[in-house]
């Protein structure tokens, strides 16, 4: 399970909004503003997007507008998303990694 | 007036070729000069799959092939370095009876140069490989083969012949070449003078010109596959696939990324230059892989690419002394098999070169097979796009 | 040609809808092709539903304005085949490939227009990977689509006029930590500044305006020097620069939105046939077209992805295009139309250029990067192997074969964020200009099979 950063990244500009929507990424419960981006949901909750394949640090998001690739992620059925570019819907299951991780 | 540089051995071209022709030419303790156009290694030895395929092969080259696994297996002793080499093992497979019957035959052919290549079908199969989508008839694994990044495979050969004392010039085209009483005089594009008694021809798709300025001409044409690599993902995929139906070939490398190459091939631009990679072969492509192998449906693709590789209507690389030429040796037109054989095809070259025996027959491989009735792969109607 | 012309432009930013304006009111119905859900572009990205709320915060007096060309846009967008979320991924032979709701689509075309913007140029520092680190056109994406800041004591770093306008977003929203570092000493900016005024006085005055409001705000601005590092235990804590006069300095901060200017995006203009040029002052491959923007037979580029110029020379520039275009089907123009267009382009650009003297490229710097420094994010290259792979014996000169050799540029992005940096080592290594990587599709990552339910709703 990610570890949860009690200063998170992503602040929202009107910190007392609303957040109505439920999803889960990795594991982690996480709610959102109606509207929001998965991206912007899970930085405001202090959690990463994910890790480097290549070196292990955490990954947050860098372009955040579809070009990076950096907020990559996959849905349950497998699907990659880029997370500043995709709004969350409530229920949604969300990973960081393509596949469940057993080998 | 430029000074005009010696050596036993000019070399014409650095890809893979030359530059393992070089390179045992040197060892052998030979003066070399290898004259490259562009940069070392960079066209069709970089662009190709990166196969080190040993069964499947024409019946003529396995002796070659053989030989040539031998020498990838040493590549880090040969040029004390490495380029991703990886025993991963090859697994052809089929799902038609057509395809059921051309593996049988591959099988039994590789076993007659007694290479292994293993039958598999129904649950032994699908237990040991079971990315594979269901409806595979029969599929033949060759546990030694391997695969090597063909980006990286070139540059520690050309540094392996520095090493032993051979001269390495980038960026520098070869113009014209005569042939005197004293061997050979070269000029390149940009002016420069070569001198050496002998010459090898190994400039890949651009051999062609060299081997018609010693009056040979060769019936080779430019082309290449079209390949895709997709984002990385976890290390599931091994060993590497080829459906011999033709349109799928794959692996995927430790970091990750599945390569995809397939058919048909695409004809170079005339200038010979570039090869495109038409969307809809990708297309194509993309379907067929997630069709193969399921898992990779979701699969996304970031970067296409082909290659500006040689091909003779028989699919098979000329090798071996020029027929007009004293002194002048070929090798090039791997088509689309030239990857493997290179280290060996550079030892047996080497070795004529040098006036001694090739320690492989290249019996089959030389210039003037190309006469009226010269053999036409079936290869040339499955794995190309058909005249309209 | 024969048959009806088929019209197709890619991007629905300001050159892309200009283009469209002009097609649609000379009776044409073009098809326009947006990656994202909303038209508008990125500079002038439309806000979200979720942002809408700060529309009069951030614009103020011209919020009302910007909503009425809003609707006018959507106006003439509803007189097209307009086609939100769908991505062109390749260019081969006079056909677009599509992938959109429908999946993978073919579109042939008889005319294109590609006005598919710019992304911010990046110089890499060390920590330039940290989380908290964001590309400055990001930062105010951040506040337009996600309706968050980014951090809550953030830096605008870097070398771009945009670090004052997202500076001065983030103060308009109520934001109250913010500092401002621009790498060209303030001399450079006033050298430059005579030019600027002359050939676009209204922008320059607006730029002026701009620090105004940040300095009455309270923002910390800071020119000259070199960003050393971003540091911090696994996310961005603290920005290390030095002065112009070599006194190392250290900013807290907990986010970092930088930016060295924009770097066009020639992907697709490249798959359609375009060649390209080096252009000096701004130290990047532009497209060759001509006045117009024509750059082929049926080929016309416009904005940013041709030549860096901001939102209005893009809206100039996609006027023109499509001028040049409904030229090429026989329709006249009035020549005092097009002297107006290209004037007001002309001074734009002009602009511009006189404005890369004033937010320079730190060229430079890439030879002061230490070796560990991540140059591609996407592989985690380091400018230390990128170095090692030139330095040796029969290295790599060419910076395509020096990104096969190393995998720098090899990954998700395609060398979008890593290939300016890139091009500055291998230049300096062979004391040359910088070289161009190659384009190859998909112009963005594409799945094996286009998954046709929605689920990635582009936002």
């Amino acid at each position: 399970m990610p570890k949860i950063d009690p200063t998170p990244l992503f602040h929202p500009i009107s910190p007392g909004t609303p957040r109505p929507v439920r999803f889960a990424f990795d594991g982690v419960g996480v709610s959102a503003r109606t509207g929001d981006t998965i991206l912007a949901a899970i930085l405001a909750a202090g959690l990463p997007c994910g890790t480097s394949e290549f070196d292990g640090a955490a990954r947050a998001g860098f372009c955040l507008m579809g070009s990076c690739q950096d907020c990559t992620m996959w849905d349950e059925r497998g699907r990659r998303l880029r997370g500043c570019m995709t709004e969350v819907t409530d229920g949604q299951r969300l990973r960081s990694r393509p596949y469940d991780d057993e080998t | 007036m430029s000074e005009t540089t010696t050596s036993d051995v000019i070399v014409i071209g650095g890809g893979l070729f030359g530059a393992f022709t070089g390179l045992f030419l040197a060892r052998a303790g030979l003066k070399v000069t290898l004259l490259e156009r562009g940069q070392v290694g960079a066209q069709a030895s970089a662009t190709n799959f990166g196969n080190l395929r040993l069964h499947g092969r024409s019946a003529r080259q396995y002796p070659l092939s053989i030989r040539a696994q031998e020498l990838w297996e040493s590549y880090v002793r040969l040029t004390g370095e490495t380029c991703d080499i990886d025993r991963t093992g090859h697994l052809y497979f089929a799902r038609t009876d057509r395809g059921e019957a051309q593996l049988r035959k591959e099988v039994e052919t590789a076993g007659r140069f007694g290479i292994d290549s293993q039958l598999m079908e129904g649950a032994r199969l699908y237990d040991r490989f079971p990315f594979l989508a269901p409806g595979i008839r029969l599929a033949a694994f060759s546990p030694r083969s391997a695969v090597a990044n063909p980006r990286l495979s070139t540059p520690p050969v050309a540094r392996a012949l520095l090493r032993y004392g051979g001269t390495v010039v980038e960026g520098c085209e070869v113009a014209r070449f005569e042939h005197g009483s004293r061997g050979f005089a070269v000029t390149t594009a940009d002016g420069r003078h070569f001198a050496a008694a002998k010459l090898v021809n190994a400039a890949g798709a651009w051999a062609g010109a060299l081997a018609a300025q010693a009056g040979e001409t060769v019936p080779m044409f430019s082309a290449g596959p079209p390949q895709f690599v997709t984002e990385p993902l976890p290390y599931r995929l091994h060993p590497s696939l080829h459906m011999v139906e033709g349109d799928v070939i794959v692996r995927q490398i430790p970091r990750g990324n599945v390569i995809f190459s397939g058919y048909p091939r695409t004809r170079s631009l005339v200038s010979g230059e570039f090869t495109y990679v038409p969307p809809e072969k990708t297309l194509r492509g993309m379907r067929a892989l997630a069709e193969s192998v399921p898992m990779l449906t979701r699969a996304e693709i970031i970067r296409v690419w082909s290659g500006v590789e040689g091909y003779l209507p028989d699919m098979l690389p000329v090798i071996g002394p020029s027929a007009t030429l004293p002194g002048l040796f070929h090798a090039f037109g791997g088509s689309g098999g030239g990857f493997q054989i290179a280290p060996a095809l550079g030892e047996s070259l080497a070795a004529l070169v040098r006036g001694e025996a090739s320690p492989v027959d290249l019996k089959g491989y030389g210039i003037d097979r190309f006469g009226k009735s010269a053999e036409v792969s079936d290869k040339i109607r499955m794995e190309f796009d058909q005249p309209a | 040609m024969g048959g009806e012309p088929i019209v197709a432009i890619v991007g629905a930013g300001p050159a892309g809808l200009a283009a469209t304006r002009v097609l649609v009111q000379a009776g044409l119905r073009p098809i326009v092709l947006e990656e994202a859900t909303l038209p508008g572009g990125q500079g002038t990205r439309r806000l979200s539903p979720l942002s809408e709320p700060y529309r009069a915060a951030l614009y103020g007096q011209g919020a009302d304005a910007m909503a009425r060309r809003e609707d006018t846009e959507n106006a003439i967008l509803a007189k097209c085949d307009y086609r939100p979320g769908t991505l062109v991924w390749a260019c081969h032979d006079n056909q677009l490939e599509l992938l959109g709701p429908d999946g993978f689509v073919g579109q042939p075309y008889t005319h294109l227009v590609i006005a598919v913007g710019a992304t911010d140029r990046i110089m890499p520092v060390p920590g330039w990977t940290l989380p908290g680190v964001f590309t400055l056109g990001g930062s105010q994406v951040a506040v337009k689509r996600h309706a968050s800041f980014i951090g809550r004591k953030v830096v605008f770093a870097g070398s771009s006029p945009l670090l004052y306008l997202a500076a001065a977003q983030y103060l308009r929203l109520g934001h109250r930590d913010l500092t401002v570092l621009d790498t060209t000493p303030m001399a450079a900016k006033l050298r430059a500044f005579p030019a600027m005024l002359r050939h676009a006085p209204r922008t320059a005055m607006e730029g002026l305006a701009l620090m105004a409001e940040l300095r009455r705000g309270g923002v910390a601005m800071l020119s000259g020097g070199t960003i050393r590092a971003i540091e911090g235990d696994g996310r961005v804590e603290r920005l290390r620069y030095v002065t112009r006069k070599g006194r190392e300095t250290v900013v807290a901060a907990d986010a970092v939105a930088m930016g060295h200017g924009l770097r066009a995006e020639t992907q697709l203009a490249e798959l359609a046939g375009a060649e390209f040029r080096f252009d000096p002052d701004f130290r990047q491959w532009f497209a060759r077209t001509d006045a117009m923007g024509r750059a082929g037979e049926t080929l016309w580029l416009a904005g940013d992805s041709a030549r860096i110029g901001g939102a209005q020379a893009a809206d100039a520039a996609g006027s023109l295009a499509a001028q040049s275009l409904l030229a090429s089907l026989g329709r006249q123009i009035p020549a005092r139309l097009l002297r107006r267009g290209r004037r007001r382009l002309k001074a734009q650009l002009d602009f511009q250029r006189a404005m890369t003297g004033a937010f320079r490229w730190p060229a430079e710097t890439v030879a002061e990067l230490p070796d560990a420094t991540p140059i591609c994010r996407c592989e985690r290259v380091t400018a230390g192997e990128i170095r090692a792979t030139l330095a040796a014996p029969v290295g790599p000169v060419e910076i395509n074969r020096v990104k096969s050799i190393t995998r720098c540029g090899m990954g998700r992005c395609q060398g979008r964020f890593c290939g300016p940096a890139l091009a500055e080592i291998v230049a300096s290594a062979a004391g040359e200009t910088p070289g161009r990587l190659r384009a190859q599709a998909p112009v963005r990552p594409i799945p094996l099979v286009a998954d046709t339910e929605g689920a990635e709703q582009r936002a």
